[in-house]
């Protein structure tokens, strides 16, 4: 049974007591345990079940690499699933459930598919939910959703309560891996003057070597770890990360790193996880080494574990995952463990070596603790179901079908040898080279990814670069942090290594294993893939390694095969007969370990989820009832709704008012594009499609916008100040867009014309005075402009001051009614509004929201871009054909509007639609047509753009583009409503109000 | 005629950093070719200022000069004195082909104080505050809104961003300025 030593525990101080719970247990960890570590101290061997089989399931590991130990943690606003417990730092009351199973941890029913794991073999699900198709939405999806993703996800209503925030970062030198060679390479960087960022994912530094027991410069490792930290702390230009992960590795240095600020500190007024966004000069993967499994029969049965993670519990956390253990190993590291049980009070029974020779300074040092050394033996078959009871030896060169002995156990400690990380070395194109040596892949110096400057920016340093001695992996990370300096030579700290004998490549125990064994020999724990898998799939030609993973899941787990990955492709090029580099790995993809969504959001949740463009008058919209519609960033009142008023009431209500009397809008969303400089009005008469240049100042002209293949994109009101000088009104939407298309043909083709342009859509407040009493009101604010009908005719503007604001007004009319828009310094907004309101309560002044701008539009035939059009529609389509000039030579989208198609007959044209019966035609309504097209829909010959109730009118209108529309002036047409109710309504001219204009000519 | 009002009035935060909207604030947008004599010579005539480098803000006691773009400077004074400065720069401009527009009341200006003001604003901008000495400006962005921001002081940086998202800057500032977030970049 896993148990907490009597000493030991580097990390964990065992004067601070930490209560937590698994599935509902009261448990007791020491302060500097991992969850996993605090599991393990309670005899909690059994954390979890297996994705596909359900099989019980054991910590493995000790590290990022951790398969198996994934729990449900924290509660309420703050549960997660699929936390791994052994990097999870444990903290007073923490709550964990273990995952995938039911109806519990000890009685789960789906391992009823352990028993059926011959009929769910590689390529279960391609080929188990392929047939019949009708099946993959409703039967197939929802059943593999409710089996995938182990854990629970949080409740749909759950509000994550804590914060996020992202941070960027630049740095000459990033250095990812605070072990030995991270510090080191970060101290020979730093030493030369660079900015340096060390991050390391533990919340201790050093790594293992302190594990492992290494002496540098004469110190303990621990020791010169520590002294190395403060002073590397003490160092202006050093920045120190622990608790932070190197996730990613992209283009032109930019990486990726995740800070778990605050998750052992769970409510601290913290963020909880921060996402710095660094730009480095050079990045250096420390990353370290990652030790391989062992494949032999029941090799994932709990208390099966890493060699190094044995050893970790016992020397960081005291704790001994087992009394009486086993050590099979093909490699001298191994012993390290066995001393380190040893030596902590912990039976070792023997050490398995498949090698048929052990005669190191290690295996030495085992025997010379009388312990038994059995060389050229394997596991043929691990004992026990929730825990290990026993192990059944057998030769190393036999196929296993008989056991040579049987060693009573409750825990194995397994090693195939280590593997560089490569993950962040590879994300950018860093290729790696195998080490036949090592049998591990380790990056090529020589084929790093490259920067801009064709430079290779990624250095992979000590472990990660394939150095696996203490003295080997400092001096290569000293190197690496000279190189990324560009610094000189200087002296590296130094190791004496102990020497070690070469491994033995073993994918496999023992070599030749029956079917019966390779069938339990797992190579990723999570997702239940096996040796035997592997091969099937090689047979069934999934000879790629890519194709492989995809086919059998093999490493597509939440480690992402981070221990099964080289196990998996040596078996898969030993069933292929292929060496193992011309296999290859699969892709290593960003990130290393998960990143919370927190993290990546930021601070862009609630209310900065977006940034909110407010108007000068948002407050006091927002303080009277507005009824918000978004337009853009903005937010504009829809209409704004008084006490116990429907929306529709208020829209109506708003209609009436304004035509009747007065209303007012808020107009400040426009966009206010000053064009200026000798050549504007040649610029203006290229933008705009019809004649702008001979407007002259004091005048206004409504112009429109299109594109080079001459559809309508954006349309208004065209102010000339003077002989230089435009003032465009655009769109709300379409101002930056209009701003950026001006430039964009300013700076990129007529880049010799003397044009400037200035959005000055923020500047001013506008507001539309607008209806009968319109000139009125701003007579009484007081004004030295002469508003008169004489004085100031339509589509002519002035500036003066208006309630002694300096102002300008423009006389034009969106609603057909008297209309002015004001506009003032953005400053003056609140105060000329404030003023206007409180004057026009004498004429019942009503503030009107859009829908009835839009209404009274409508009801005018005025076109609005975005309803009218699409992308797809010329002005002529709109029977705007008035406003394109035919004496200029050249305009934006002349060429394009006179295409074959654009001038057929044959087009859709805006014509104004009543229906017979007076009721309003649903939105985006069809007109259908008897038959299909080619594509078998039904043929259609018209669309509804804008419909509206009219309150003027009290009926029903729209706007609409049929199929030679003009021409078929009263004519009954279809209109396709709800439920495939057909409506007739009749064609009839685009303006339903006030042809003659007498209502705006006063 | 009353006073103008600025996007959010008198609005203050203490936090990791001291949070002020600086009210109405005098902003001139001159586009123009920065390297011409007559440009350089009018502002030089109405502020007093010798055109700033790129990435420069050159301040004055009664003005400064930012850089924005080779052809695009900000000029910025105490806000009654806008109107009649602009009056006088484009009087100075002349026949330069230079354009002069008032931008004060399309902004909104911060100023963010304090020894942990780059590591708030590291938060937000993708900008290096390294080597960022005292009159340096970046046109930059803060989270989702456009921004300028410039070292005003050895401890103060004034952050300026258009009116209309001057209560997004707010939240977003103050939100990355609360206790606790304190990153220890630049020391």
């Amino acid at each position: 049974m896993s148990h907490r030593l009597e000493k030991g525990g580097r990390l964990i101080d065992r004067g601070t007591r930490l209560d937590f719970s698994f599935n509902g247990k009261r448990m007791q960890g020491y302060a500097g345990d991992t969850l996993a570590s605090a599991l393990l101290a309670g005899d909690q061997m059994l954390v979890g079940r297996s994705f596909k089989y359900h099989r019980p399931r054991g910590v493995v590991a000790a590290g990022a690499e951790e398969p198996n130990a994934l729990l449900g943690l924290g509660k309420g606003q703050r549960y997660e699933p699929n936390q791994r417990a052994t990097t999870t730092e444990l903290y007073a009351g923490a709550k964990t459930v273990s995952q995938n199973h039911w109806p519990s941890l000890e009685h789960d029913v789906g391992v009823v598919n352990n028993a059926f794991g011959r009929f769910l073999s590689a390529g279960f699900y391609y080929k188990m939910f392929i047939h019949p198709r009708p099946f993959w939405k409703h039967v197939y999806e929802p059943f593999i959703r409710r089996t995938a993703g182990l854990g629970r996800a949080p409740e749909a209503e759950t509000v994550d309560a804590d914060r996020y925030e992202q941070v960027y970062a630049f740095a000459d030198v990033l250095v990812i891996g605070g072990g030995i060679a991270g510090i080191a390479a970060a101290r020979a960087a730093a030493e030369a003057g660079r900015r340096v960022i060390l991050c390391e994912q533990n919340a201790h530094w050093g790594g293992r070597a302190p594990v492992d027991g290494a002496v540098i410069d004469g110190q303990p490792a621990g020791d010169w770890v520590a002294a190395q930290i403060a002073a590397l702390r003490a160092l202006a230009n050093v920045t120190l990360l622990p608790r932070t992960m190197g996730a990613g590795v992209h283009d032109h240095g930019y990486v990726l790193a995740y800070q778990r600020v605050a998750d052992h500190e769970p409510g601290a007024e913290k963020p909880r996880h921060r996402l710095w966004r660094v730009r480095a000069g050079r990045t250096i993967t420390a990353t370290g080494a990652i030790e391989r499994p062992l494949s032999f029969a029941g090799n994932d049965i709990p208390g099966v574990m890493l060699a190094s993670a044995m050893r970790d519990y016992a020397v960081n956390w005291g704790v001994a995952p087992g009394r009486r253990v086993v050590v099979v190993t093909n490699n001298d590291d191994a012993y390290r463990t066995a001393l380190a049980l040893h030596d902590a009070g912990v039976t070792v029974r023997a050490v398995i070596d498949a090698r048929s020779e052990a005669k190191g300074a290690l295996p030495e040092a085992v025997r010379a603790r009388g312990i038994r050394v059995a060389t050229g033996t394997a596991i043929r078959r691990v004992e026990g179901g929730k825990r290990v009871t026993a192990v059944e030896l057998c030769p190393q060169e036999s196929d296993g079908a008989e056991a040579s002995e049987r060693i009573h156990c409750d825990a194995v400690a397994m090693s195939g040898g280590w593997s560089p990380v490569v993950h962040l070395w590879s994300h950018c194109g860093g290729k790696l080279t195998w080490d036949e040596g090592q049998a591990a892949f380790r990056p090529d110096p020589d084929r790093p990814p490259l920067g801009h400057d064709g430079q290779g920016f990624v250095i992979a340093a000590g472990s990660a670069n394939g150095e696996m001695r203490a003295g080997t992996v400092l001096a290569d990370a000293h190197a690496a942090g000279l190189t990324a300096a560009g610094a000189k030579k200087s002296t590296a700290p130094g190791a004496e290594d102990t020497a070690e004998e070469p491994l033995a490549p073993v994918w496999m125990m023992p070599v030749r294993a029956t079917y019966k064994l390779r069938s339990k020999m797992w190579l990723d724990p999570q997702n239940d893939v096996k040796v035997s898998d592997i091969q099937l799939a090689a047979r069934e030609g999934y000879e790629s390694v890519e194709h492989a993973k995809r086919y059998t899941t093999l490493g597509m787990a939440t480690d992402q095969g981070k221990l099964s990955n080289i196990n998996g492709l040596a078996i898969l090029a030993d069933a292929l007969g292929r060496p193992i580099p011309q296999v290859g790995t699969t892709t290593f993809r960003p990130p290393f370990t998960p990143v919370s969504m927190g993290a990546i959001a930021g601070e862009a949740r609630g209310g900065l989820f977006q940034p909110l463009r407010r108007t000068p008058l948002h407050d006091w919209h927002a303080e009277n009832g507005a009824d918000w519609e978004p337009v853009g960033h903005w937010r504009r009142p829809y209409c704004y709704r008084q006490p116990g008023e429907s929306r529709h009431d208020a829209v109506l209500r708003e209609v009436s008012g304004t035509r009747e009397s007065l209303g007012l809008l808020d107009a400040s969303t426009l966009g206010k594009l000053l064009v200026k400089g000798p050549d504007a009005g040649r610029f203006m008469d290229m933008l705009y499609t019809n004649m702008m240049s001979t407007l002259k100042p004091g005048k206004c002209r409504y112009g429109l916008m299109c594109n080079e293949n001459g559809f309508l994109f954006d349309d208004g009101v065209v102010a000339r100040l003077s002989e230089d000088a435009f003032l465009c009104h655009t769109t709300t939407g379409g101002a930056e867009r209009v701003h950026a298309w001006m430039e964009d043909w300013l700076q990129c083709e007529w880049w010799d014309w003397k044009v400037h342009v200035v959005n000055l859509t923020e500047q001013y407040a506008q507001i539309g005075v607008v209806g009968p009493n319109a000139r009125k009101l701003l007579e009484q604010l007081g004004t030295d402009i002469d508003l008169s009908k004489d004085a100031m005719p339509f589509m002519d503007w002035r500036e003066g001051r208006l309630a002694e604001i300096p102002a300008r007004v423009f006389r034009i009319s969106f609603s057909g009614e008297l209309s002015f828009e004001v506009a003032v310094p953005a400053g003056h907004g609140r105060a000329l509004w404030d003023r206007l309101i409180d004057a026009g309560a004498e004429f019942g002044a009503v503030p009107y929201g859009t829908e009835a701008l839009h209404i009274m539009r409508a009801e005018k035939g005025f076109i609005m871009i975005g309803d009218e059009t699409d992308g797809t529609v010329i002005p002529q389509d709109l029977g705007l054909d008035w406003a394109i000039s035919k004496k200029k030579d050249d305009f934006l989208g002349k060429r394009g509007m006179e295409r074959a198609a654009m001038v057929a007959p044959e087009r859709w044209k805006l014509v104004g639609l009543e229906t017979v019966d007076g009721s309003v035609l649903p939105h985006a309504a069809l007109c259908p047509l008897e038959g299909k097209n080619a594509n078998g829909q039904r043929k259609t010959q018209g669309r509804v753009t804008s419909t509206y109730h009219s309150p003027t009118l009290g009926r029903g209108i729209a706007l609409g583009l049929v199929h030679r529309g003009p021409e078929r002036m009263g004519e009954v047409i279809e209109f396709l409503g709800d439920g495939g109710r057909m409506i007739p309504a009749t064609i009839v001219e685009t303006c339903f109000y006030d042809k003659a204009g007498e209502k705006q000519n006063v | 005629m009353s006073d103008a009002v600025s996007a959010l009035p008198g609005a203050r935060f203490a936090g990791l950093v001291d949070l002020a909207e600086a009210g109405p604030c005098g902003m001139i947008t001159l586009r123009g070719d920065l390297s011409a004599a007559a440009v350089a010579k009018a502002v030089k005539d109405t502020t007093g200022l010798a055109l700033p480098k790129p990435r420069q803000v050159a301040i004055g006691k009664a003005a400064s000069v930012a850089w924005m773009a080779p052809d695009e400077c900000l000029i910025v004074l105490d806000y009654a004195k806008a109107a009649e400065t602009v009056a006088a720069l484009e009087t100075a401009v002349a026949d330069a082909f230079a354009t002069v527009a008032e931008v004060s009341d399309a902004r909104a200006v911060f100023t963010i104080r304090g020894a942990q003001a780059r590591d708030v604003l590291a938060k937000a901008c993708p900008v290096d505050f390294a080597d960022f000495p005292v009159g340096t400006i970046r046109r930059t962005r803060a989270a989702q809104g456009a921004a300028a921001v410039w070292r005003s002081g050895e401890e103060e940086f004034t952050l300026v961003c258009f009116r209309s998202v001057a209560g997004y800057m707010w939240d977003l500032l103050t939100t990355l300025a609360r206790p606790g977030g304190e990153v220890g970049l630049y020391r």
